[in-house]
């Protein structure tokens, strides 16, 4: 049975060293795929003007298009030269839960993210993605430092 | 309007530079142009708030009151039956997953409510519970109560017959829907009926949608920090606006429409409070908003008195069936246009029936109102125009010593939150007017941005001038939109009946089921 490990990308280094991780981990098992995703932060209860819900749909498919060919498509074409099956997903949401769902949505049996880039006030306030990804999430998660 | 902003331009220009002398000539310059104006647009002011003959009771406003009956009616009381449904959408319980990062029900609710919450929630209540008497606010609630059908209306017809282009951006509003719709039908005059619409909200949004808001805003300003002129709230609120619409500073809306949202919670938090710790009070003031109703309990007028002024309040500010709400509702990503219908009769209900009604109740709580111990009715002021108040306030000053009784720093958030609600306002309208006058010049760069200045220049003779006869006719070009619109709704509103049936139906058998989030 095809083992599937999601890695979740922020774009920052730390997403660098989650990918490095999940090869190393793929390399130890006999049939692996791997699922890049990137979650673009988004949530349907914030306050917009008339003229940006007009343009919304548009500045949609630009923002999944930057997401896809700058940080997504990258990372998966790096897997598939490295020799391993892999493909990739862009998606608006709430980070944690939304990697959460595509995982479970995928049949993911694990998920491995880096460790919480942002840093200061908000962090104290709200949490990393990461922190909420670990206490919610419905399959193990790895955590690279 | 434009011919009149240069002469208004021209001679503020002119007594600026030039000795007292020309200045006082100027002046008589304004105020000629003022009278050539009033006496230009009287004729149309007067035709469109004509009251029905021996009353003073408005024919516009029977007109959007009788037509919010109909549709109720028509669709079988649309707003109570699928309010549960309307409450799952906002949630976005029926929101397909796959389509996150488009605008949500939720937002698109949001963007047209900051378009209504603003002025008429708290000086116009204040005007209506001041003239009418509690028993206004019944009438408000009723007049709030039905004007939600006439919203589902307009805003299920304005995601139906929405443009999209192949840029992805949309455009849409009673001027697509009035034109799409009758060539469907197969009626004539749609083509001219939308344009005739499209100029009346141009002329909507310059008015009560731009210079009252100014003009109010400044109003507000100098009754705090000392009278100073308004051309230099105008410059700044134009600056900021033009930043806004013409530079694109996003931050500045995002803030406002973050700010507002709060200062609306902020808003019924402080009623709320008041209202709790006077809770003894409650049961009393609705006492006296039942007996008003019907008796108006000494008001001028007496109950027709207190009708008139509860169905005028709730009309002008929730702007049931004046058309500006399918506009902003129209921008929502769904497979079923009604949904957004059923999403916008939210809005009169937060708006007048809570939002104003909190306003009202507070009123009549704090006991600004003079009441006559001997008979238990309302004494009237001197004129005999209004009831007497406390301190003799009326309009937002009333509904600010109100709050004041029970919090006595509120009246400074209050001036906040005025100021905000006008400047939400404002950039709201400037997108209705800019949508009206791209379908009447079309859509590009140019044609947006000569709008877009015009708008700009439009807040400094608001908030400079205090413009009687050019206010009362953009009111009047507000209401205008709504005969247009309502005449055509009537035709439409079959398109409407058909939406409703089929997805009543799919709702029914579960072929529209929720998703799991």
């Amino acid at each position: 049975m095809t083992v599937k490990i999601v890695i979740g990308l922020d774009g920052t280094d730390t997403g660098e060293r989650a990918l490095e991780f999940a090869k190393d981990l793929a390399s130890k098992i006999d049939a692996c795929e791997l699922i890049v995703i990137y979650i673009i932060e988004w949530s349907p209860f914030t306050f917009q003007t008339a003229e940006e819900n007009a343009q919304r749909h548009k500045r949609r498919e630009e923002e999944i298009e930057l997401a896809t060919t700058r940080i997504v498509d990258p990372a998966v074409a790096a897997l598939k030269k490295a020799g391993f099956k892999a493909s990739g997903l862009v998606r608006h949401g709430d980070v944690a839960e939304t990697l959460n769902a595509l995982t479970v949505e995928h049949g993911g049996s694990q998920i491995i993210v880096g460790r919480a880039s942002s840093d200061g006030f908000a962090k104290r306030i709200f949490g990393s993605s990461t922190q909420s990804l670990v206490m919610h999430a419905d399959v193990p998660v790895t955590v690279v430092g | 309007m434009k011919h009149n902003s240069t002469f208004w331009m021209t001679s503020a220009v002119a007594a600026m530079a030039t000795s007292p002398l020309a200045a006082q000539e100027a002046m008589g310059i304004d105020e000629k142009v003022n009278q050539i104006f009033a006496n230009l647009t009287g004729p149309f002011v007067s035709l469109i708030f004509a009251p029905f003959p021996g009353t003073s009771f408005p024919w516009i406003v029977m007109w959007l009151v009788v037509a919010a009956s109909i549709f109720t009616l028509y669709f079988g009381f649309v707003q109570f039956r699928f309010f549960r449904h309307a409450i799952q959408l906002v949630k976005g319980d029926y929101s397909d997953p796959n389509d996150a990062g488009e605008v949500s029900h939720f937002q698109a609710l949001a963007t047209a409510l900051s378009g209504t919450v603003g002025l008429g929630n708290i000086a116009g209540v204040a005007v209506a519970v001041g003239i009418g008497g509690p028993g206004a606010t019944f009438w408000m609630i009723l007049a709030g109560l039905l004007g939600m059908a006439s919203k589902f209306t307009e805003c299920t017809l304005g995601v139906k017959y929405r443009n999209e282009y192949e840029d992805g951006t949309v455009s849409g509003g009673p001027m697509y829907y009035i034109s799409k719709g009758f060539n469907e039908l197969g009626l004539p005059g749609g083509k001219i009926l939308a344009v005739v619409f499209s100029v009346f909200c141009i002329l909507g949004a310059l008015g009560g949608g731009n210079m009252f808001q100014a003009n109010q805003a400044h109003a507000q300003i100098s009754g705090i920090v000392g009278d100073y002129p308004g051309w230099i709230t105008g410059i700044i609120f134009a600056g900021v606006v033009f930043a806004v619409i013409v530079g694109g500073i996003k931050s500045i809306a995002n803030v406002t429409e973050k700010v507002v949202p709060f200062m609306g919670i902020l808003y019924v938090g402080a009623a709320l409070v008041i209202l709790l710790v006077n809770y003894d009070q409650i049961g009393w003031a609705f006492g006296q908003i039942f007996a008003g109703a019907f008796t108006g309990l000494g008001v001028a007028g007496g109950f027709v008195g207190a009708l008139i002024q509860g169905f005028k309040r709730a009309a002008f500010s929730n702007e049931a069936g004046v058309g500006s709400a399918a506009i902003a509702h129209s921008a929502v990503k769904t497979k079923e246009p009604i949904t957004e219908g059923f999403v916008s009769l939210l809005e009169p209900l937060i708006d007048t029936v809570v939002i104003c009604t909190m306003t009202a109740l507070v009123i009549v709580i704090s006991q600004q109102l003079i009441i006559d111990p001997a008979t238990g009715n309302y004494l009237l002021n001197d004129a005999g125009t209004a009831i007497a108040t406390v301190d003799g306030n009326s309009g937002v000053s009333l509904t600010s010593a109100a709050f004041a009784s029970g919090i006595s720093w509120f009246p400074y958030v209050l001036a906040i939150a005025v100021v905000l609600f006008a400047f939400s306002t404002m950039i709201s309208w400037s997108y209705y007017g800019l949508k009206a006058w791209t379908y009447l010049f079309g859509e590009g760069k140019g044609s947006e941005l000569t709008f877009k200045v015009i708008f700009c220049i439009f807040i400094v003779i608001g908030a400079a001038a205090s413009l009687g006869p050019v206010i009362d006719f953009s009111d009047a070009a507000i209401f205008a939109m709504a005969v247009v619109n309502i005449f055509c709704l009537y035709f439409l509103m079959k398109l409407v009946k058909k939406e409703l049936a089929s997805y009543a139906a799919r709702l029914e058998s579960g072929e529209i089921k929720k998703f799991t989030h």
